[in-house]
């Protein structure tokens, strides 16, 4: 089911363009500019007032200074960048989105890789596996947060508990700076390897069985395989699955805000939370939008790496 | 040969172990969640931690629906959600109609830039959209939670993608019946699209029912909260409360497991499609 979907979406994907212009000019198609319009101006206005002028917006604010109720904004050219470049605060909440980003995203693709590859196989109670999997993806961020924070409970919590047959000692999880970056990214693999999951599952399906019994008839090992046929056809699946990990992954927001608040000691602090306390606590518009406007930068560098592989990869295989 | 069978089949054993053992973990927030939303305090702070209640007290729920207005907060998601998604079905697909139907100068070009759009980040848009609800005067109000979201460039995108691929020919024969666009939209695409519109309503219905973020910055008054927003808040009055608090979540959590369980194939659609995060 999955399988069939990722090709359907693949075919259309590469093939936008091609289809759907018409040569048959009749004296319906005349009307279709008029037509146009009207189809598009309630997505076009939605659009143009929430993404585009709030685009140009925030990088015209970034060289602004403004708390947002006074009258005029005043210009003060490249402050607000020069200002986060020697703010020290700046570059551990950076540091702090990094960690987060490197601590979950290679643990988030191999627990997902491994369940994938595990459910490819013959498993009774696939589809009971793959709900299970999953379920932690639709649930609210904040529920999950609020769970979780009952999970690290020092005294009472089931982690503490469950570690403790390994001899480890109970861990204050959350008042701990490092033990709180290391519980939000633990949440954090659990909340969303799922949907990488189901990408690998639809990268698995998509390679030809012929190819392991061509290699089953060479001898080879079950480790050969996987090093020799699925982790190379997986490269394109893989790349894609972690780019988008890191985008998200720079991006979140409300586990860290209900799991520990960018506490303790801002040991969790991260880019979004960091840019919602500048706008939205200390009225900083100006600033808040140049930290946003650096967020973005990353996340543009991320999606045109995306957008070249994705190319490459088009350009060979047709 | 004997051996090599026993080997196998204890293999398959184990590996039926780890896997549901993983599934297990994976699914114990859960199960600890909805159990402790039933145990009385006096069996919630007891070392070591005990799974089974000795008697269910979904009294609980009532109290924690006392201790906030869950009901208007359920009240509020649900209308959001619900208006929400409905709204960016029609616009999105009328979008989307343009977009694979209609011939128009620029159609190509406008269709690449308003799919650039979908590579923006929530957080670069997130402070002028706030202004701009701030001098529509609509802060604190349905239409800040409701309004950005009516349009969609990944359900415009998902259900051109899915248009492209209905044949013309039924169109045409009801063009010539005298059918104007709307009605050929109404009438032939949107039946055969259903699966694709489906996907994407599941989607936008997930996305708004939790989202955080935005209702935190554009709601103040108890009233217009969210679940989501009125949980957050929940969890910062009542700190170690944890009966109140994980029945809190279990209704932040319900209807979109309910949603899930029905359709949830359409989920897993929705993620092979776009790989779409939240």
């Amino acid at each position: 089911m999955i399988e069939d979907n990722t090709n359907i979406a693949k075919k259309n994907f590469f093939s936008f363009g091609k289809r759907g212009d018409t040569k048959s000019k009749n004296n319906m198609r005349k009307r279709d500019g008029l037509s146009a319009v009207v189809f598009l101006t309630p997505t076009m206005i939605i659009f143009l007032t929430f993404i585009l002028f709030p685009v140009i917006f925030s990088f015209y604010l970034s060289f602004h200074e403004w708390n947002m109720f006074s009258s005029e904004a005043t210009y003060v050219g490249i402050d607000n960048y020069k200002r986060m470049m020697q703010s020290n605060e700046f570059w551990s909440v950076l540091k702090n989105t990094g960690i987060y980003t490197i601590g979950t995203v290679p643990l988030n693709m191999i627990v997902a890789l491994l369940v994938a590859m595990a459910l490819n196989k013959k498993i009774k109670g696939k589809k009971f596996l793959r709900t299970a999997f999953f379920a932690p993806v639709i649930i609210s961020p904040v529920a999950a947060a609020v769970i979780w924070r009952w999970i690290y409970d020092p005294n009472y919590g089931l982690l503490n508990y469950g570690i403790s047959f390994f001899g480890v000692g109970s861990i204050n999880w959350l008042n701990d700076p490092t033990a709180a970056m290391f519980a939000l990214i633990i949440m954090g693999v659990w909340k969303t390897f799922g949907i990488n999951m189901v990408l690998f599952s639809a990268g698995l399906a998509g390679i030809p069985e012929t190819y392991y019994e061509a290699a089953d008839i060479d001898g080879a090992g079950k480790f050969s395989k996987f090093w020799h046929i699925t982790l190379p056809m997986l490269a394109p699946t893989t790349f894609f699955i972690m780019i988008m990990s890191m985008i998200s992954s720079f991006q979140v927001f409300d586990l860290v805000y209900v799991l520990t608040s960018g506490g303790p000691l801002g040991s969790t602090k991260v880019l979004v939370f960091y840019v919602y306390e500048y706008a939205f606590k200390f009225f900083e518009m100006g600033y808040a939008s140049a930290v946003a406007y650096v967020l973005f930068v990353i996340l543009i560098i991320l999606t045109l790496l995306q957008v070249r592989y994705m190319k490459n990869r088009v350009h060979g295989a047709f | 040969m004997k051996f090599i069978k026993t080997l196998n089949i204890s293999k398959s054993v184990l590996k039926h172990i780890v896997i549901y053992a993983l599934a297990f973990i994976t699914l114990a927030p859960f199960v600890w969640m909805i159990l402790t939303s039933l145990k009385d305090m006096s069996e919630i702070f007891v070392y070591p931690p005990q799974w089974f209640p000795t008697e269910f007290r979904f009294d609980n729920y009532s109290k924690a629906f006392e201790a906030a207005p869950f009901g208007r907060y359920y009240f509020n998601s649900i209308f959001i959600a619900v208006t929400v998604t409905f709204g960016q079905l029609v616009t999105c697909s009328m979008a989307a109609f343009a977009f694979a139907r209609l011939q128009f100068p620029g159609r190509n070009i406008l269709f690449y830039l308003f799919l650039g759009t979908m590579m923006i980040p929530y957080n670069v848009t997130m402070i002028p959209s706030f202004l701009v609800l701030y001098w529509l005067g609509w802060i604190d109000t349905y239409y800040a939670l409701i309004v950005p979201g009516l349009a969609s460039a990944f359900g415009t995108f998902l259900l051109r993608q899915f248009f492209i691929t209905i044949p013309k020919e039924l169109e045409e024969a009801a063009y010539i019946d005298g059918a104007t666009k709307l009605q050929v939209l109404r009438t032939i695409i949107v039946p055969l699209a259903k699966p694709a519109l489906a996907t994407l309503a599941v989607f936008t219905f997930m996305g708004v029912f939790n989202d955080f973020i935005w209702a935190l910055i554009v709601i103040n008054s108890e009233d217009m909260q969210t679940v989501q927003l009125g949980l957050a808040i929940f969890r910062d009055r009542y700190l170690t409360q944890w009966d109140l608090l994980m029945a809190g979540s279990v209704t932040a959590v319900l209807p979109i497991l309910i949603v899930f369980f029905f359709a949830q194939k359409y989920f897993i659609q929705g993620i092979t499609l776009s790989g779409l995060k939240e």
